[in-house]
């Protein structure tokens, strides 16, 4: 029924130590632990505090809204949202397939966002761990840190991302919610202007992408042991693959491997994803649990994003990552690897194919002239999936006869994840922490294991201090805005008055 | 003012400026746009230090000169948090559509919050049988309508834009730090 350290048995008499908000991560969260008077972790949780409800809002909406609503879903990854959602309603309009041209302005989009995104990550967020040490000094331990003790390593990383972001621009209209992509396909295409100014960077980033590469592998080299073994469980692995398994971001088919690489499943369209997955909710995040239903909710959960593609696909489709898969392969000495810090040195991989992807489309003519949309007969509904950076990324959508969106159903990358993340927290909570006096150090271990998931929780919220039961909004004038308690677990408002009856 | 070949101003402090960062119902977008400064990052950090801010490990907030705040209320959580910089902040900046106006997030303002909890959590596609709406008292408790910051305390600077571009964001911090009256020429005054 229940996974070990989630749920302690008698919580009453327990310490609670929170790290409130989890930094250095692409949105929030928040963890906590029970502690008994040994300080023996008891129970340990990552709550995702954020609750939107996009999925609603966005019926009744007109379909070719969409693609532009959802991108604020996630400012850091709004590309994904954007082409995810503008897949579905090709098929909703019909436009099987997209023209040539715009196929090529929207991958090179989203590889362009794989690279800005997953320099960001690593760079910005992770990289001051890794440089410095998990309990080095707070103060430092950020990117200004980095910046003044490798400013070089900084310098590369701003230049990364400045061009992934450049890719967007020029292709979207703008870095962030942009509106390049339409149902059917694009609404403008690259002009050789353009295309020539990101050549130009191109030699600089495939090298500084290749140095990427070679600063993770040399981190697992010079540190073996905690590399291998630091938030290290077995879990299942999902991502798209292209049909003849090659590694894709765009677009591909449904595949799942057991803990031990064993195919689960394979070749399965992205349109029959409800078949295979299964959402479950648990009263202490707003985030829910997917698992594999031919499995259940005990074995059937599994990871996404870099460190499930790389292992999931046979091969990759540019020489310079293929070789450094293959290097990664090697260090698993047959046999998948099942580390959370892994997850670094397979995404440095990705960035490097992101750049050759790149380097390859942006040598290719259609980019420049041909159709930009396409139509043909107009269906019901549509799912769109990609690999987002952060992994697959579920967009489903049922669309009436007047145009208007009647269901919505999203599941985001870092969703399949939930599972994992909590997995490693808490792996890092035993391995490290139990029995310990807490330090600050020893609770960055924690947030280590969870940024090495590069988790994506935007649109959250953070607390400062003690939860409170019962909160009134009141306006600068005094005016009572909002009132809003718990009781037995409803959430009740009550806009009448501070002074009002309560229940 | 001296100004680069490319017509930024560049930076001119007369000492080291402390800033904090927080994101309440926003999408990080604000924040992807900041950095989106580029490498004028690595001039900004020689005059500014910072604090709580989700690109470092400081979690409690201090004194500040600058406080950012990108998205709007849509729980009791986010209203903490915006009093706290508010008290904490000398200038509080409210960045982007939703701290300005509620954003996107507040298109559920139309809609009954119990309802909308109930279909996502309950009767959505995929959903486990039985499943109910999460209830912990580790979540925060959503309000009945997402609210932009003005609504709660006072804020001295808007920055419109979904997100502001960095060029926006960066002739605002040029023109407060240097501690004149911000001001977003044409081009740079935004609102999608």
């Amino acid at each position: 029924m229940s996974f070990a350290l989630e749920t302690a048995p008698h919580p009453e008499n327990l310490r609670r130590v929170a790290i409130d908000p989890v930094s250095r991560v692409e949105g929030h969260g928040k963890v906590t632990l029970l502690l008994d008077e040994h300080n023996h972790v008891q129970q340990a949780r990552l709550h995702i505090v954020e609750f939107r409800g996009f999925e609603k809002f966005i019926e009744g909406r007109p379909y070719w809204e969409v693609p532009v609503m959802v991108q604020r879903l996630c400012g850091i990854c709004p590309v994904s949202h954007h082409l995810a959602a503008s897949k579905a309603f090709d098929r909703v309009i019909g436009a099987i397939p997209v023209p040539a041209s715009a196929l090529a302005v929207r991958r090179l989009m989203h590889y362009g966002q794989m690279l800005q995104s997953h320099a960001l990550h690593f760079f910005h967020l992770s990289s001051p761990d890794l440089l410095f040490g998990f309990d080095s000094e707070v103060a430092r331990r950020n990117i200004v840190g980095v910046a003044q003790a490798h400013p070089e390593i900084a310098r590369k990383g701003i230049f990364l991302r400045k061009f992934g972001q450049e890719v967007i621009r020029i292709t979207a209209g703008k870095r962030v919610h942009g509106t390049g992509a339409v149902p059917g396909g694009v609404n403008k295409l690259v002009t050789a202007e353009e295309r020539d100014s990101l050549k130009r960077e191109l030699p600089h980033m495939m090298s500084w992408a290749q140095d990427a590469v070679d600063m993770a592998k040399q981190l697992h080299a010079q540190n073996p042991v905690l590399y291998k073994r630091f938030g290290s469980f077995r879990s299942n692995l999902l991502s798209l693959v292209r049909p003849d398994g090659a590694m894709d971001f765009y677009d591909g088919v449904l595949r799942a491997r057991d803990a031990d690489g064993k195919i689960l499943f394979d070749g399965v369209s992205d349109q029959h994803y409800l078949e295979r997955i299964e959402e479950e909710v648990r009263s202490w995040s707003y985030m829910k649990f997917p698992h594999l239903r031919s499995l259940g909710r005990e074995q059937g959960w599994y990871r996404v994003g870099p460190l499930a593609r790389v292992q999931n696909c046979d091969f990759i489709p540019t020489p310079r990552a293929e070789s450094e898969r293959q290097a990664f392969v090697a260090w698993g000495r047959g046999e998948l690897v099942h580390a959370s810090l892994a997850y670094h040195w397979a995404r440095m991989i990705e960035m490097l194919h992101a750049v050759e992807v790149i380097a390859e489309l942006l040598d290719d003519p259609v980019l420049l002239s041909g159709d930009l949309v396409s139509t043909g007969a107009r269906q019901r509904s549509g799912v769109g999936v990609i690999e987002a950076p952060r992994g697959t990324l579920i967009h489903d959508y049922d669309v009436g006869d007047d145009d208007l969106v009647t269901r919505c159903n999203l599941i985001v990358s870092t969703t399949h994840n939930n599972q994992a993340m909590n997995e490693a927290v808490r792996a890092v909570a035993r391995d490290y922490l139990d029995g310990h006096k807490l330090t600050e150090g020893l609770l960055n271990h924690i947030e280590v294991a969870i940024r090495a998931y590069d988790p994506c929780l935007s649109c959250a919220t953070h607390a400062l201090g003690q939860m409170p039961l019962d909160i009134a909004l009141v306006g600068p004038d005094g005016t009572l805005i909002d009132r809003v308690f718990r009781s037995q677990g409803e959430f009740v408002h009550d806009v009448r008055g501070a002074g009002g009856s309560g229940a | 003012m001296t100004r680069d070949p490319e017509g930024a101003p560049l930076l001119h402090a007369p000492r080291k400026y402390k800033m904090a960062t927080v994101s309440l119902a926003g999408c990080f977008g604000c924040h992807m746009s900041f950095l989106d400064i580029d490498e004028r990052l690595l001039q900004l950090l020689e005059v500014v230090e910072f604090d709580r801010s989700p690109l470092t490990d400081i979690k409690t907030l201090g004194r500040c000169d600058i406080g950012l705040i990108e998205g709007g209320l849509c729980n009791a959580e986010n209203v903490h948090v915006l009093r706290e910089f508010r008290a904490q902040c000398k200038t509080l900046v409210a960045v982007g559509a939703c701290a300005i106006n509620g954003g996107l997030p507040a298109q559920r303002n139309q809609l009954d919050v119990g309802k909308i909890l109930r279909d996502v959590y309950c009767t959505q596609t995929g959903i486990s049988a039985n499943s109910q709406i999460p209830n912990d008292p580790e979540l925060p408790l959503p309000l009945n309508q997402v609210h932009p910051i003005h609504e709660v305390v006072h804020v001295d600077y808007f920055l419109p834009g979904c997100p502001p571009s960095a060029d926006a964001i960066w002739a605002f911090f040029n023109d407060l730090i240097a501690g004149r009256t911000p001001h977003l020429g044409h081009g740079l005054m935004h609102y999608d």
